[in-house]
């Protein structure tokens, strides 16, 4: 139904710069996810879509039609907000037809659609009661329904699920997925939550400070991270860095502490300054894995998961900690040292100047 | 336990029966001096129980001549001058600063700050204060004796604009911007969302205006001249004064009681909104 076009978008209040520039193109349909730590302007770039804040540089296009000077009523956009927004003195019924009765739609129309609405969302029983007398759950439902009844070209969601309970949470997230998959409507949606947006994206657009690191399907994202921001956020615990040089092959990384690390793909770039990326999922007993660099973990700390072991500890010499993730069944205490190997094809280099990635 | 809970229970009720009891006997004495003869009270021993001439007494409060005398105004008539004035300060004010308040908390526009402090600024001016400007304004437009002149610059003032920003500046961000992805615009916005949201705020001034509005003496007694702009604040207190004869003190109390009822009756019918404000009031 809509394509979103945001082309080299730029927001400033006063002096300050929040969106330093963004390009992306969203397919119809797709869901894009924005992600990133608080602060870093996801829900900025969400509301010049919606039309609430003006685009201080740049275009945003919905289906092809440039909106910049648009009011969000004109956009054929719906959104749910955070903290719910719902109008308090407002039946959940009224509330739903509210967008609808302005348009002038007529009242049976309006009667089918909100109806309609309730029966996906199990809303029924509800729509005579004020959102007051409703859970956190049944609230955020009504603010999708108000969202779907308007049959938008576009859903936008700001960190929807953020005041629910970590159970409600999952269920909301499945909920959300189901529904935008049945409607197939373009969504943008905002968190900084990255399981959600693992789980929820078509494809995850990772920012910090006002700039998208990187936009990829999730799998990408987790694989390839473009540098060590996105490298360092997508994944739990969070990717572990080395500080290193390339050594004159252009093959293998030298890290701090003396060890040194072949990597499957060259990078050139001999002598450079570098990052060296490895998960701790991807560390795992050096016994494993034949003709890797052994690295000696000295055990500072175990966290037993049940399904995993998460070890923090310290290679002789350096100073950074490196975390490992252990099948649940390991045996470790600390003090011990654990020789440990990253598997094959899972080490990230990166520029240890720009942040990005280089090559591996 | 039980006994325990009695005596706590009771210390709070002595204190309010207290209470009660020292603010409603003054009231209660004049609702039994409004049953007596006037020749019963003069002579200073008015009996605590009511009397045989409470009809005759409103009666001719309300709607008589008072046995010829010259200068009398029926309390009916005052009654209801003082009546429309309240009203039309009391609506006349809630309108007025319902939407400047509006304007000021949801829109920014040039000089907002000006203005607000300027609306502000008017708080620390009583109508004490600047009665002597206000007059002259008042008598050059011709608007002595109307009730034009009687309310208009009554309800200028900052009071309610400032009480109701204060609110509105409640009234969440995304509940705006959710109204305005709905297609609201800023007047459907205010009707549909604003005003009902108000409607304990508007409720509970209503009854502090009225009050007020009724309870008018030094502007009234200036702007007005003629018998018939009188207000009942003011006829009370010239039966009180100008009496060359005997006190009609009967007439007085009776006439008292009658001022007591409208805003009574503004408490009551409004005190079932405040309530259910406050009932409903949870986030
Ligand atoms: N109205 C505003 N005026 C000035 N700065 C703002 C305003 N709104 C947001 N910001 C700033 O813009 C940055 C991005 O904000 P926001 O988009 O809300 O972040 P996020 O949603 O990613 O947490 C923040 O540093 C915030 O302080
Ligand atoms: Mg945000």
């Amino acid at each position: 139904m809509a394509t979103i076009d945001i082309r080299s978008v730029r927001k400033s209040y006063a002096q300050t710069e929040v969106i330093k520039g963004i390009d992306c193109a969203i397919a119809d349909g797709e869901f894009l996810v924005m992600l990133g730590p608080s602060g870093c302007g996801k829900s900025t770039l969400l509301r010049m879509v919606a039309g609430l804040e003006p685009i201080t540089k740049g275009e945003i296009a919905i289906g092809g039609r440039v909106v910049n000077d648009l009011e969000p009523k004109d956009r054929n956009i719906a959104m749910v907000f955070q903290n719910y927004a719902l109008y308090p003195h407002m039946s959940v019924y009224e509330n739903m037809a509210y967008g609808l009765k302005i348009k002038g739609m007529p009242k049976a129309e309006i009667d089918a659609a909100v109806k309609e609405a309730a029966r996906i969302l199990e809303l029924g029983p509800f729509l005579d009661r004020k959102p007051r007398q409703l859970s956190g759950g049944q609230r955020q439902r009504v603010a999708m329904g108000r969202a779907i009844v308007r049959k938008p070209q576009v859903f936008l969601f700001d960190e929807p699920l953020s005041n629910l309970d970590a159970k409600l949470r999952t269920q909301m997230r499945v909920e959300i997925k189901r529904l935008q998959s049945q409607l197939a409507v373009t969504s943008l949606y905002v968190t900084h939550d990255q399981v959600e947006a693992m789980t929820l994206a078509d494809r995850i657009m990772v920012m910090n400070a006002g700039v998208a690191e990187q936009v990829g399907t999730p799998l990408e994202v987790y694989r390839r991270p473009a540098s060590t921001f996105v490298a360092g956020f997508i994944g739990a615990p969070a990717m572990n860095f080395m500080p290193g040089r390339m050594g004159a092959d252009g093959r293998s990384v030298g890290v701090d502490g003396g060890l040194s690390f072949t990597l499957a793909e060259g990078a050139a770039a001999a002598g450079r300054p570098v990052t060296l990326g490895v998960r701790p999922e991807h560390l795992h007993p050096a016994n494993e894995i034949p003709d890797a660099t052994t690295i000696a973990l000295r055990v500072e700390l175990v966290e037993a998961l049940g399904a995993d072991t998460v070890v923090h500890g310290r290679i002789e010499g350096t100073s950074g900690p490196i975390l490992a993730r252990l099948p649940g069944t390991a045996r470790v205490a600390i003090g011990d040292v654990l020789p440990l190997a990253p598997a094959p094809g899972e080490l990230h280099l990166f520029d240890a100047e720009t942040g990005r990635r280089m090559a591996a | 336990m039980i006994a325990r809970r009695s005596w706590t229970d009771a210390i709070p009720h002595l204190v309010l029966i207290l209470g009660v009891a020292v603010f409603a006997f003054p009231i209660y004495v004049a609702l039994v001096g409004s049953t007596w003869d006037a020749g019963t009270i003069g002579r200073g021993r008015l009996p605590l129980v009511p009397g045989p001439d409470g009809w005759a007494n409103y009666d001719q409060a309300l709607f008589g001549d008072r046995g010829g005398r010259i200068s009398y105004v029926p309390v009916s008539q005052m009654m209801w001058n003082s009546f429309v004035m309240a009203m039309v300060i009391t609506v006349g004010k809630i309108v007025i600063s319902l939407l400047s308040a509006y304007a000021v908390a949801f829109f920014r526009f040039p000089g907002r700050m000006v203005f607000f402090w300027m609306i502000f600024i008017t708080l620390m001016l009583p109508v004490e204060v600047r009665i002597v400007p206000t007059f002259e304004v008042i008598s050059d437009l011709g608007m002595v004796n109307t009730f034009a002149g009687l309310t208009v610059p009554l309800i200028a003032s900052a009071t309610a604009t400032l009480l109701f920003r204060q609110f509105f500046l409640t009234i969440p961000d995304e509940l705006v911007e959710a109204a305005k992805i709905d297609g609201a615009g800023p007047m459907r916005f205010f009707f549909d969302v604003v005003l009902p949201l108000s409607r304990t705020n508007i409720a509970a001034l209503f009854v502090i205006l009225f009050i007020y509005g009724w309870n008018q003496y030094l502007w009234p007694l200036l702007v007005t001249s003629t018998r018939e702009m009188e207000t009942i604040v003011i006829g009370i207190t010239k039966m009180l004064g100008t009496s060359d004869a005997q006190t009609d003190w009967n007439l007085i109390m009776a006439t008292t009681i009658l001022a007591l009822l409208p805003p009574v009756a503004v408490v009551i019918a409004m005190m079932r909104t405040f309530v259910k404000g406050l009932v409903d009031g949870d986030k």
